[in-house]
């Protein structure tokens, strides 16, 4: 067993660490202030390959893992949770249900300019009376001649707006619950495909949060992705691995709360002495720590089943049941240390601390993720 | 165009320095880089590739375990190879000794320009690239803001106090980089993975035909120490017409600023 990073991991999170502060970090208050989206930084990430980590040359990516991939999302967080989750929505959620269910032509198409970072991914699975529970799906489709045709509406796709390819899910029979889900690949411009609202946010502010409309939204028949039925199944495994994504965003943001909790420590003085030389202050230091390295060990863990193309589903899960959760701690505590600083917009930690809420709630809530990790080990007895 | 860059590592500007007694610089746990100028030559030398071809090899001193992360940054930033002097006998270098043993491996290099960082952030000697170009009998230029490359000659435009110069060399030459030179790329995830499969070879000072005795430092350090710590500020209370009198005198008796 080996606990050390490859020496191309390595020098991945030092490429990705310095193009975040050097180039996320600048402005990075005033899009957060007024909820701007960077799409420059987002070409950015996909000159610089980011984008196509996970996925094989032959469709535009460059082969590498996905211990790799969750690293690039953790440096990214670490100082801009937005680009972190911009990223890991792209690369999880809009790239790899086209990887893991395209054809050939679909990948060609689709999935190229997405690996290769010209294009950008969404992927529209929520909608208001479908959020946990994906068989409330009331988006409709039928088939008409040699195209499909969507109605209905999806809420809070990230990336969207931006986006140029989304991954779409649709229910042709409300009836069949689940098993009348089936998912289409939508290009942005298509007629009858338009977008509603901006989501104003609590955290995560400078990522693109908007609704999806579709009315009588006519897509050409070889964009059905999978098998007609197989929509729920398609979902269900690219949130697995969605996970490993957002619990590295987690992870990335719990870190960079911690490092600014610690240089503040050292700093601030009451009572004649830097409050680091606070036991209290110390203590929670320690558990800060302690969880964001339990946190990560437990990523990297699914990242390397799922690179070694074992069963990964129950331990994302719990890398992201558990790094969203270590990152709202981390988060809170850090705003403590700061005190009344901490609470203001002059210091990072209070929007590090409405960034990390976002981990627990979506690609599954907390309360789902114990659901995954329940019944998979459930059955292991 | 073949050109050599010269490149070293050194501590990140972030890193905390600790002393091992008075002459050594604890290096245990501290985070390495690529000195930040010569980036900006790796940076001018792929440049410069894209215009005119050739080859980029990247040349450095020291052990392998320390220096091999940044010569495979400049590898994964797109130098071809990398060829690094690594011998027992370097322990200790000055900057003689790192400018003879480096010459002797660029002279085996087929090269038309050298690049390098106008100075290393950790020593700040600026010592080497004119040392190696010296050896090598070839001109030096340095601090360039500006290179550009004509044929046999470049046209170098640097730095100088409250000014520029323009300056024609013929090549082969040995430039250094100012930080205005250009914008560094990052080394790309492509490029990451590439460069694990580029050569890197390791060379002896026998290899080299050099004795440790060529290479013998000229210099000892005698001493390191830390700058003393950050001194709390001092109110000067009382009336603002006399407290500023007296700030103004003891900025010119005690702190001697003005």
């Amino acid at each position: 067993m080996n606990f050390e990073l490859t020496e191309d991991q390595t020098m991945m999170r030092a490429m990705v660490r310095k193009f975040a502060e050097e180039q996320c970090l600048p402005g990075l208050e005033e899009r957060d202030e007024n909820e701007e989206f960077s799409r420059e930084l987002f070409d950015q990430m996909g000159e610089l390959g980011l984008t196509g980590i996970v996925f094989p040359e032959e469709y535009g990516g460059v082969d590498g893992d996905y211990i790799s991939y969750a690293i690039a999302v953790e440096e990214l967080s670490r100082v801009d949770a937005s680009v972190g989750v911009t990223l890991s929505a792209h690369v999880s959620l809009g790239s790899f249900p086209i990887y893991k269910f395209g054809t050939h032509e679909q990948k060609l198409k689709y999935l190229k300019p997405l690996a290769e970072g010209k294009a950008l991914g969404a992927f529209g699975l929520t909608e208001p009376m479908a959020g946990s529970d994906a068989s409330g799906t009331r988006t409709m489709y039928v088939a008409d001649g040699d195209s499909w045709v969507l109605n209905g509406s999806k809420i809070f796709i990230t990336n969207a707006y931006y986006a140029d390819t989304y991954v779409i899910f649709a229910q042709s029979d409300r009836s069949k619950g689940h098993r009348g889900i089936s998912a289409f690949i939508v290009e942005k411009g298509t007629p009858g495909f338009t977008f509603g609202q901006k989501l104003k946010k609590l955290g995560i502010r400078s990522s693109a949060t908007y609704e999806l409309i579709f009315e009588d939204c006519r897509i050409p028949k070889e964009n059905l992705l999978g098998e007609e039925g197989q929509g729920f199944k398609i979902a269900m495994k690219t949130l697995d691995g969605g996970r490993i994504g957002i619990a590295s965003q987690a992870l990335g943001i719990a870190q960079g709360a911690y490092e600014a909790a610690v240089k503040y420590a050292k700093e601030r003085v009451q009572f004649g002495k830097p409050i680091a030389e606070q036991q209290n202050t110390q203590f929670v230091l320690a558990d800060m720590a302690t969880q964001i390295e339990a946190a990560r060990l437990l990523i990297y863990q699914a990242g390397y089943l799922d690179s070694a193309g074992k069963p990964y589903g129950k331990q994302s899960a719990m890398a992201k049941l558990y790094a969203s959760e270590v990152a709202m701690w981390v988060t809170t505590k850090a705003v403590q240390i700061f005190g009344g600083y901490g609470y203001s917009r002059e210091y990072p930690v209070e929007r590090m601390m409405r960034d990390a809420k976002i981990t627990e709630i979506y690609e599954g809530t907390s309360e789902v993720q114990r659901v995954v990790i329940s019944a998979a080990l459930l059955k292991e007895f | 165009m073949n050109i050599v860059v010269l490149v070293k590592q050194v501590f990140d500007t972030e890193a905390k320095i600790v002393l091992s007694g008075n002459t050594q610089i604890n290096a245990d746990g501290v985070t390495q880089i690529m000195n930040p100028y010569d980036e900006n030559a790796v940076e001018e030398a792929l440049l410069l590739k894209e215009r005119l071809g050739g080859e980029i090899i990247v040349v450095s001193m020291g052990t392998q375990k320390t220096v091999e992360p940044t010569l495979r940054t400049a590898l994964a930033m797109g130098a071809d190879r990398a060829v690094l002097v690594d011998d027992p006998a370097l322990e200790g270098a000055d900057q003689y000794t790192a400018a003879q043993a480096l010459a002797k491996a660029i002279s085996t290099q087929n090269y038309d320009l050298i690049l390098s960082g106008k100075v290393a952030i950790d020593d700040q000697s600026s010592q080497v690239p004119a040392r190696v170009a010296e050896i090598l009998g070839i001109p030096h230029v340095n601090v360039a803001t500006k290179i550009d490359v004509q044929g046999d000659k470049a046209i170098v435009t640097r730095e100088i106090d409250g000014g520029i110069e323009i300056i024609e060399t013929p090549l082969p030459a040995v430039i250094t980089a100012q930080k205005s030179l250009n914008d560094p790329r990052y080394p790309s995830v492509p490029g990451i993975m590439k460069a694990k499969k580029k050569e890197l070879k390791a060379l002896s000072l026998a290899d080299l035909s050099l004795s440790a005795e060529d290479v013998a430092a000229k210099m000892t350090v005698l001493e390191y120490s830390l700058p003393p710590g950050r001194q709390a500020g001092r109110l000067i209370p009382g009336d603002p017409a006399q407290a500023a009198a007296e700030l103004a005198s003891l900025l010119h008796s005690e702190a001697k600023i003005i």
